[in-house]
């Protein structure tokens, strides 16, 4: 047998370059778990990386072999089909070994703390741990008490840093830039960690940034945060360049925080006739999964303002980007 | 044994003393204050040393000593050693051990502890209701007879304004306060921070101000209704702090005490250094600057009658998960005396005066104790601070079974010297070697 057999790598064609063409730069940081903590540069940095690693994507053979011989482990303490699904593919696509552990198959059912569950698996050495919990804070935790790095996939209602990353990335490749461009933002701000990661990378950036919901799912004290809120759908994305839908969860209507779905989706659902307030070329996203009818038409999700579908493609290229400059970045350089 | 306190500077507010005197201790009582007090053969004379402040002991009315049920949190002897290393000689423990302190026979089993251990004084705390469930009064008179000297569901509000009422009807028959954890239950929920910015950031719930401050409300509303007593426990807010200043100057029978952590901490707190920080989580929470800022206000003008630490014990493995998993409190009796001085006396919000009425004049008063000052025949419970000694908080060295305290490594200007409980010294700081001094009491009586 030879070693490029048992390689799970494939070999990569003469006329493809070894290396990607991406700058030769890397995150000075041993994890990302927010865009709180990231600087006008680095998320700039991660950008104009995705950019190069989104040309894989179109090669026959979409896989280059920068993170070759490190290991990635996806530990999704919480439900995730779209965001676990990405980050393996970009894994995948770097040459990392992946591991998939999800919380209903791991220790966490018989009562095992989160430390000890990490230790456990950091025991096995890898060198990236790519998380997703129900608690607030849970990868700042991790962070501090794991060797390897820690990519936040989402903690509670905090952050979703790598949602905003890729929103950003969508916005930017259409309008090619952020500053100065009217973002709205509506659906349940209160418990979205996309919205937390988005207000903070989009105000970073310089965009004017609107809220827009209900009261009673209105974060308390957000506006120190640099945005505008407002419970009109109208006001909000009057001459917005991107409109982003926040998915109403059902089971929040239970919380008493609005009436009915009925209600809601005629007071702040996204209409055809609602999205012509916005710029002709506005964008409509959304981070899935969407509740059709409920805080968006199908119309409108469907239609050809919407990129949707852009935004989980470029998930991909700026996970990649991510895990590359966090763990492909050093010996990537002292290779070249 | 008669022991002299030579030279110290006293400071005892109940007697209008705020300068140099002699104090003289016999037995478990005091026998003289005054200057240049003749010395007997009898007496062991203790020179205070330069720098130290003589006082009335002071006594912690808000502690959780988590024994019995919970011995791998405190104990109440480890508990009595913390509170006598940070300057207490006495300290108030709340009913919510398991089983709940709702019958005499667990506050006898409370004091019989403490009796072996010896040390500093411990006042049980009894529940208001059987088992805290909020449902039914406990045996408020049988727990009086066994030793409770107040009854409280804390850790929980009084669950409904009836059962409030009842309670402060009935145990206003023996003058005994009820001490209120004042937070409506539906708008807490599940928060775990104080709402605003930084919860809000953060994407943990909040709880906001207002739970607190309706259950204020009620608490004094019902107090002016029935001529009960009211003690609300760990203020936190300024909504709440207005409304205790406007009932007391209506003339309502109402008090209150506030925690160190929350005159010394904000919520930004939780952003960083350490983010998440589970040993900044607890009930109440950490409150915005504003709060801070009145609380300071009330402790200079008095509207706030006490300092509390709520000292709340965890094992280190409960702490160490994620946020919302982890259980609200903190521990606070070696470091209360430290940070109030350094935060409100040097910082200027209080006097030294006005320390020994937060520490130790008012608790007495409203516990119905009979310490609170050096008068002769009251308590030989003598308190020594040296409010300019600096310390540098090292938990490792800690009492308390347990460590969890934000206040690891900081360093305070305001020592405790040394602990005279009855008479007997309990505890002298090594860490100053002026307070050799006062002697460790070797034999117990």
């Amino acid at each position: 047998m030879t070693p490029e057999t048992t390689d799970t790598t494939t070999p990569l064609p003469a006329a493809v370059p070894d290396e990607p063409p991406i700058p030769a730069n890397r995150l000075r940081r041993k994890d990302l778990v927010g865009i709180a903590e990231l600087s006008v540069e680095e998320i700039t940095l991660i950008l104009d990386t995705a950019v190069a690693m989104k040309e894989i994507a179109s090669r026959p053979i979409k896989k280059v072999p920068a993170l070759r011989g490190k290991t990635v482990v996806n530990l999704f303490f919480e439900a995730s089909t779209r965001t676990r699904t990405s980050f393996e593919i970009a894994e995948k696509r770097l040459s990392a070994d992946t591991l998939n552990i999800a919380a209903s198959t791991s220790s966490v059912v018989k009562g095992e703390t989160l430390a000890d569950t990490v230790h456990n698996i950091e025991a096995m050495s890898p060198d990236l741990l790519v998380v997703r919990h129900s608690s607030s804070g849970a990868c700042h935790f991790l962070s501090r008490i794991c060797r390897a790095g820690v990519i936040n996939a989402g903690d509670g209602m905090h952050e979703h840093p790598t949602q905003a990353l890729l929103d950003a990335f969508t916005i930017r490749e259409r309008k090619q830039r952020l500053a100065g461009l009217k973002v709205a933002i509506c659906g349940d701000l209160l418990h979205s960690r996309v919205l937390r990661s988005n207000v903070l990378l989009l105000t970073k950036m310089g965009a004017d940034v609107w809220l827009c919901g209900p009261p009673t799912l209105v974060p308390a004290g957000f506006e120190r945060s640099g945005v505008r809120i407002t419970s009109s759908v109208d006001e909000a994305i009057e001459g917005a360049d991107a409109v982003m839908m926040l998915r109403i969860q059902l089971e929040r209507m239970l919380g008493g925080y609005f009436p009915s779905l009925r209600e809601y989706f005629n007071v702040f659902g996204m209409t055809p006739e609602r999205v012509q307030r916005a710029r002709p070329d506005v964008l409509i996203m959304h981070p899935g999964p969407m509740n059709r009818g409920v805080e968006i038409a199908s119309e409108v999700a469907d239609g050809p303002y919407s990129v949707i579908l852009d935004q989980v493609a470029n998930g991909v290229a700026v996970r990649m980007a991510i895990l590359y400059l966090l763990a492909g970045g050093v010996e990537h350089e002292a290779v070249a | 044994m008669k022991r002299l306190l030579r030279g110290g500077h006293l400071v005892d507010p109940l007697q209008g003393i705020d300068g140099v005197r002699d104090v003289l201790l016999d037995g478990d009582r005091v026998a003289a204050v005054g200057q240049d007090l003749p010395v007997g053969t009898d007496v062991e004379v203790i020179a205070v040393p330069a720098g130290c402040i003589v006082c009335p002991g002071f006594v912690d009315m808000h502690v959780h000593l988590r024994e019995p049920g919970q011995e791998h949190k405190e104990t109440i002897a480890t508990g009595m050693a913390a509170a006598a290393a940070g300057g207490f000689t006495g300290v108030a423990c709340m009913p919510n051990t398991q089983p709940v302190n709702d019958s005499a026979a667990v506050t006898r089993l409370i004091l019989e502890r403490a009796a072996l251990e010896g040390t500093v004084h411990v006042y049980p705390i009894g529940a208001v209701s059987k088992g805290m469930k909020g449902e039914s009064l406990s045996e408020i008179a049988d727990l009086r007879g066994a030793g409770c000297v107040a009854i409280s569901d804390d850790g929980k509000p009084v669950s409904t304004a009836l059962l409030m009422r009842r309670a402060l009807e009935y145990a206003g028959m023996f003058d005994m306060p009820v001490i209120d954890h004042c937070e409506e239950p539906t708008l807490k929920g599940e928060g775990v921070a104080h709402e605003g910015y930084i919860a809000s950031m953060l994407g943990l719930r909040g709880i906001p101000a207002t739970a607190e401050s309706i259950i204020v409300e009620r608490d004094i509303a019902l107090a002016e209704m029935t001529g009960g007593i009211v003690h609300i426990a760990h203020l936190s807010t300024r909504q709440a702090l207005r409304g205790v200043l406007a009932a007391k100057s209506r003339g309502i029978t109402v008090t209150c005490e506030v925690a160190p952590h929350h005159f010394v901490l904000t919520d930004e707190r939780l952003t960083g250094p350490v983010s998440y920080d589970t040993n900044l989580k607890m009930n109440p929470p950490l409150r915005e600057r504003a709060d801070v800022d009145a609380i300071l206000q009330g402790l200079r003008g008095g509207t706030i009658d006490a300092i509390a630490t709520d000292h709340a014990p965890h094992q280190a493995d409960e702490k160490h998960v994620e946020f919302d998993r982890a259980p609200f409190g903190i521990i606070g009796l070696e470091t209360a005396v430290s940070l109030t001085l350094d935060r409100l006396v040097h910082g200027g919000v209080i006097t030294l005066r006005r320390m020994v009425q937060l520490m130790s004049v008012n608790p007495c008063r409203i516990l119905n104790l009979p310490g609170g000052t050096l008068r002769p025949d009251r308590p030989a419970d003598v308190t020594v601070i040296a409010p300019s000694s600096t310390v540098t908080v090292d938990l490792s060295k800690s009492r308390s079974r347990s460590r969890n305290s934000p206040f690891d490594g900081w360093t305070l200007r305001g020592a405790v010297v040394a602990t005279i409980v009855g008479g007997r010294t309990v505890y002298v700081n090594d860490g100053i070697p002026a307070a050799a001094a006062f002697g460790l009491a070797v034999a117990r009586a």
